[in-house]
């Protein structure tokens, strides 16, 4: 089961620049099909909000990859034991 | 003696909590269910800049400030405890949605009308963003933990009641200010509409009473006496690597399935059933107001057995049958109403023709009113509207078609049937996730971790739900159910992460 985990963290990094790519190009040509503000204001949002949860997407396929899902805490407190181990 | 006293105890913590979560959320849906009236108040069409604000309004509140809320209120929650923290939000709310009712129109004030509807918006997103952390939070450290699950599934059941509470307030209001149901109408969308807003003031005092006389979270104030509490909870919960793997677990393979079933369920559908299947307005309503009567219960129900058997596999099988299931739901949805699969009865059709006169022209605006009769009892309301020119053969190119349908007794409760399963899946993702929130993270930074992924979840992957899948059906006309490409995509790869990644573990304590 763990390398199921870590392999499909592959997947994931992969998928994170994917996305952004397709919002970005449906983006552009959405814009450019109906060149108005609320478009503009439509599509801005939908990238700037997107755009650092796709980056949240890679970080967790890479934690995956690593094995940092191998084991996970049993229990909520276990992870104050953590605390001494940052980024 | 002392199991009746906590057991007491634990009713009171769920009904100040849910009673207060309950309101904002329909403080929150009455803004959003009046979108229309409110925009012909505030933000008319004719002026782009007001236009603009409209816009801002309906993206920044659901998708930028929810989060956004999360940090703040959440951050405020683990810092000075939970009590005030929502209690806080619950201000905020109340009075934005009291203001709201209060603003002159457009006409009235000009700009200042949509800037100020605008902030209050935003104050609202932010107050939704920081609740619901607190309540479930607040609700989770009073539980035992053999039926964390159970307890909190009463805050559970407050954001689909809240949608049921604003929509059974708006039907009521629109109805009840005249004998004549057009005039009842008319008045609603000139200043009956501010009703459902100012009402909310009388709930949010009763709640606030409420909420005064609760005391602090035992294990937060456990944490506060041993000078335990966290100095920095943005830092300890999203600069932790122990602790950030958890917020984008919880994400990835939780909240962001759970988000899209959720709004698919519930917003989709009724879009869905007005626009697409173009069913009435109060039909549309009604229909979403029996799925959830019916479906509700299930959030306690399917929440009380993951006390007993374990989170991950009820909330995953919620996706798995949305995912499964979602197509030939809504395809039937569209069957229902499609007049193609009906026969009409053409002895009962009927046509008027009405024709107002152009102010300083010779040409008239022509109204004509189609009402077909189908054998199963459907009836048909098309309006077409458009300008009957004195030159001969000149034609409006592209007339206004408006189609309204009121559904035979026997398909509504057919919709009323697949309504109800929407919701089910609802409550089978909904249901355990407070609980399952609650313990993947310790308590002295609960309330900011579990927030964050909540509001990314429900705000943004849930809120645009609606938008997207609207958006698609724009780009592939031909296809009437596409937008369901959007909540489908997301909750598989949410379902397979959550099956590979999830621990179907109960935390045995929430005490640190």
């Amino acid at each position: 089961m763990n390398a199921i985990k870590r392999y499909a963290g592959l997947i994931w990094i992969i998928l994170g620049p994917l996305g952004i790519h397709y919002l970005l190009q449906t983006a552009s040509a959405e814009i450019a099909k109906k060149p108005g503000i609320d478009t503009q204001i439509q599509w801005g949002v939908f990238i700037t909000v997107f755009y650092p949860i796709a980056i949240g997407f890679i970080l967790f396929g890479l934690y995956a990859l690593e094995g940092n899902y191998d084991q996970l805490p049993a229990a909520s407190s276990e992870i104050d034991d953590y605390q001494a181990k940052p980024l | 003696m002392n199991n009746n006293n906590e057991t007491k105890g634990i009713w009171k913590v769920i009904g100040a909590s849910s009673l207060g979560t309950l309101i904002e959320w329909y403080d929150f849906y009455i803004f959003g269910s009046l979108a229309v009236v409110i925009a012909n108040q505030f933000f008319p069409k004719t002026n782009p800049t007001a236009a603009l604000l409209s816009t801002l309004a309906t993206f920044a509140a659901g998708f930028i400030v929810r989060p956004f809320g999360a940090l703040v209120f959440g951050r405020l929650g683990d810092l000075v405890g939970r009590k005030y923290t929502f209690l806080l939000t619950l201000v905020l709310m109340g009075g934005s949605t009291f203001a709201i009712g209060c603003i002159p129109s457009y006409e009235s004030i000009g700009f200042l009308a949509p800037i100020l509807v605008l902030i209050l918006r935003l104050i609202q997103g932010l107050a939704l963003g920081g609740e619901y952390g607190g309540a479930a939070t607040y609700v989770a450290e009073h539980s035992p933990a053999h039926r964390r699950g159970f307890f909190t599934s009463w805050i559970q059941t407050t954001a689909t009641l809240g949608l049921f509470i604003s929509l059974g307030v708006i039907l009521l209001t629109r109805h009840f200010l005249d004998v004549d149901p057009a005039k009842s109408i008319a008045k609603f969308n000139d200043w009956g509409w501010r009703i459902p807003f100012l009402i909310s003031i009388l709930l949010v005092v009763v709640s606030i009473y409420i909420r005064l006389k609760m005391a602090e979270s035992p294990l937060y104030e456990k944490l506060k006496s041993e000078g335990k509490t966290s100095v920095n909870p943005l830092k300890e919960s999203f600069g932790n690597k122990a602790n950030l793997k958890m917020v984008l677990l919880a994400l990835f393979g939780a909240t962001m399935g759970q988000g899209v079933v959720w709004y698919t369920g519930q917003f989709y559908a009724q879009s869905f059933i007005e626009n697409v299947c173009k069913v009435e307005f109060d039909q549309s309503r009604t229909i979403l107001i029996w799925g959830i009567l019916f479906a509700t219960p299930f959030f306690v129900i399917f929440a009380s057995l993951s006390d007993k058997i374990g989170r991950k596999w009820i909330m995953l099988s919620g996706m798995f049958l949305a995912v499964i299931s979602y197509n030939y739901l809504f395809t039937n949805l569209y069957q229902i109403a499609d007049v193609k699969t009906k026969t009409e009865v053409l002895a009962k059709k009927e046509i008027k023709t009405n024709l107002t006169a152009i102010a300083n022209s010779t040409d008239f605006i022509r109204k004509t009113i189609t009402k077909t009769t189908f054998t199963d009892g459907m009836t048909m309301l098309q309006t077409q509207t458009d300008t009957a020119y004195a030159i001969p053969g000149k034609a409006t190119i592209k007339p206004l078609i408006a189609i309204s349908k009121t559904l035979a007794s026997n398909d509504y409760w057919k919709m009323v049937g697949i309504v109800f399963l929407l919701i089910l899946y609802v409550t089978l993702v909904y249901g355990p996730i407070a609980a399952f929130l609650v313990e993947l993270f310790p308590t002295k930074i609960r309330y900011t971790s579990m927030s964050l992924p909540y509001h990314i979840g429900n705000g943004v992957f849930g809120g645009l739900t609606p938008f997207i899948a609207t958006l698609l059906t724009t780009i592939y006309t031909d296809n009437k159910i596409v937008g369901l490409m959007y909540p489908i995509i997301i909750a598989t790869i949410c379902m397979i992460i959550g099956a590979i990644y999830i621990s179907n573990k109960i935390d045995p304590a929430v005490d640190r």
